[in-house]
């Protein structure tokens, strides 16, 4: 478990680089294939519709492994992740055409936990068409 | 109809053992657009000294959900109704990634059962072992079962979300 930032070298309000990260009908057909999850609401709108959903939406599991991905490319290993958690909040919805979707996340450093076990914890914000889709997302990292 | 408090604290039996691939990882990474080379490549993972390529973080909730699905929420005496389930949240906590090669086990335990605005809210812990018997990683998933009579409505959508955040507000959390 080698990160590839120091903790000496993060403080409070350390922002990571923020990604947007693109979701189309066929990431989502991609992703049910390799989950499991066959979910219609994840590829049929006419069920998703029937449902009460406004169209397709997004695997909540597809959004959090997008939203982690900040966290895993800022600190290289992606076991330095000893924590990750967040809260489905809103649908990410994916339309049927060429542009899909995107999700874009940012994320910065909350707290330092941990001097010891050199542990930060990072605080996630994921929107999508401008509405936050995921609450209380939070990783804690071990830094190097 | 609220669930059966009776089964808080209930666990499974564990799975029978689940072998990582390679290709399983490779597929996963790929169907996330993740490029990291500790996903695909054996020397690149070495180099951050683990012994094969490893899972992304949220590989394992494939394994969970899957432990979950067959046995909790399938549990005919439990009786919940999957066609209103909706995620509500997730958390992972690490003790090592898993990486190709691991044989795992999930034992599968109900931690809450909570019924809040008619809405069934259902906490499962899945916890994955290897076949040391060490630890892995535990997955905390938030189920939340709709309420029959709020899910036409536009604001059923929000209805879950806003009835754990009451809920939260009363744990303090």
């Amino acid at each position: 478990m080698t990160a590839k930032v120091s903790y000496d070298d993060v403080e409070v309000g350390t922002e990571l680089p923020a990604q947007e990260f693109p979701v189309t009908r066929a990431d989502l057909v991609q992703y049910a294939g390799a989950s499991g999850d066959f979910n219609p609401i994840h590829w049929n709108e006419k069920f998703a519709k029937e449902v009460g959903l406004p169209d397709v939406i997004a695997h909540g599991m597809f959004t959090m492994a997008e939203a982690g991905r900040v966290v895993t490319d800022w600190a290289g290993d992606p076991a330095a992740v000893v924590e990750y958690g967040v809260r489905f909040t809103k649908p990410v919805v994916v339309p049927n055409d060429e542009k899909g979707s995107a999700v874009e996340v940012t994320a910065k450093v909350a707290a330092k936990l941990d001097d010891e076990a050199r542990t930060v914890r990072v605080d996630i914000v994921a929107t999508s068409a401008g509405q936050k889709v995921l609450g209380r997302a939070r990783a804690v990292v071990r830094l190097a | 109809m609220a669930l059966d408090q009776s089964f808080v604290g209930r666990s499974y039996p564990p799975t029978a053992p689940y072998e990582v691939g390679r290709e399983k990882i490779r597929e996963f990474a790929e169907a996330i657009n993740d490029a990291n080379p500790v996903y695909f490549d054996p020397e690149a993972a070495k180099a951050f000294d683990h012994p094969d390529v490893i899972a992304p973080p949220t590989f394992v909730f494939a394994l969970t959900f899957k432990a979950a699905g067959q046995q909790v929420i399938e549990d005919p005496q439990l009786g919940l109704d999957y066609s209103r389930v909706v995620h509500g949240d997730q958390r992972f906590v690490y003790s090592r990634p898993l990486h190709a090669g691991d044989r795992v086990t999930v034992t599968s335990t109900i931690d809450s059962i909570k019924s809040l605005a008619g809405n069934d809210i259902l906490s499962v812990r899945g916890e994955v072992h290897d076949e040391a018997g060490e630890h892995v990683v535990t997955s905390y998933t938030t189920l939340v079962s709709r309420a029959v009579e709020a899910q036409d409505t536009p604001a059923a959508q929000d209805a879950p979300a806003a009835a754990q955040d009451a809920q939260a507000a009363k744990d303090g959390r």
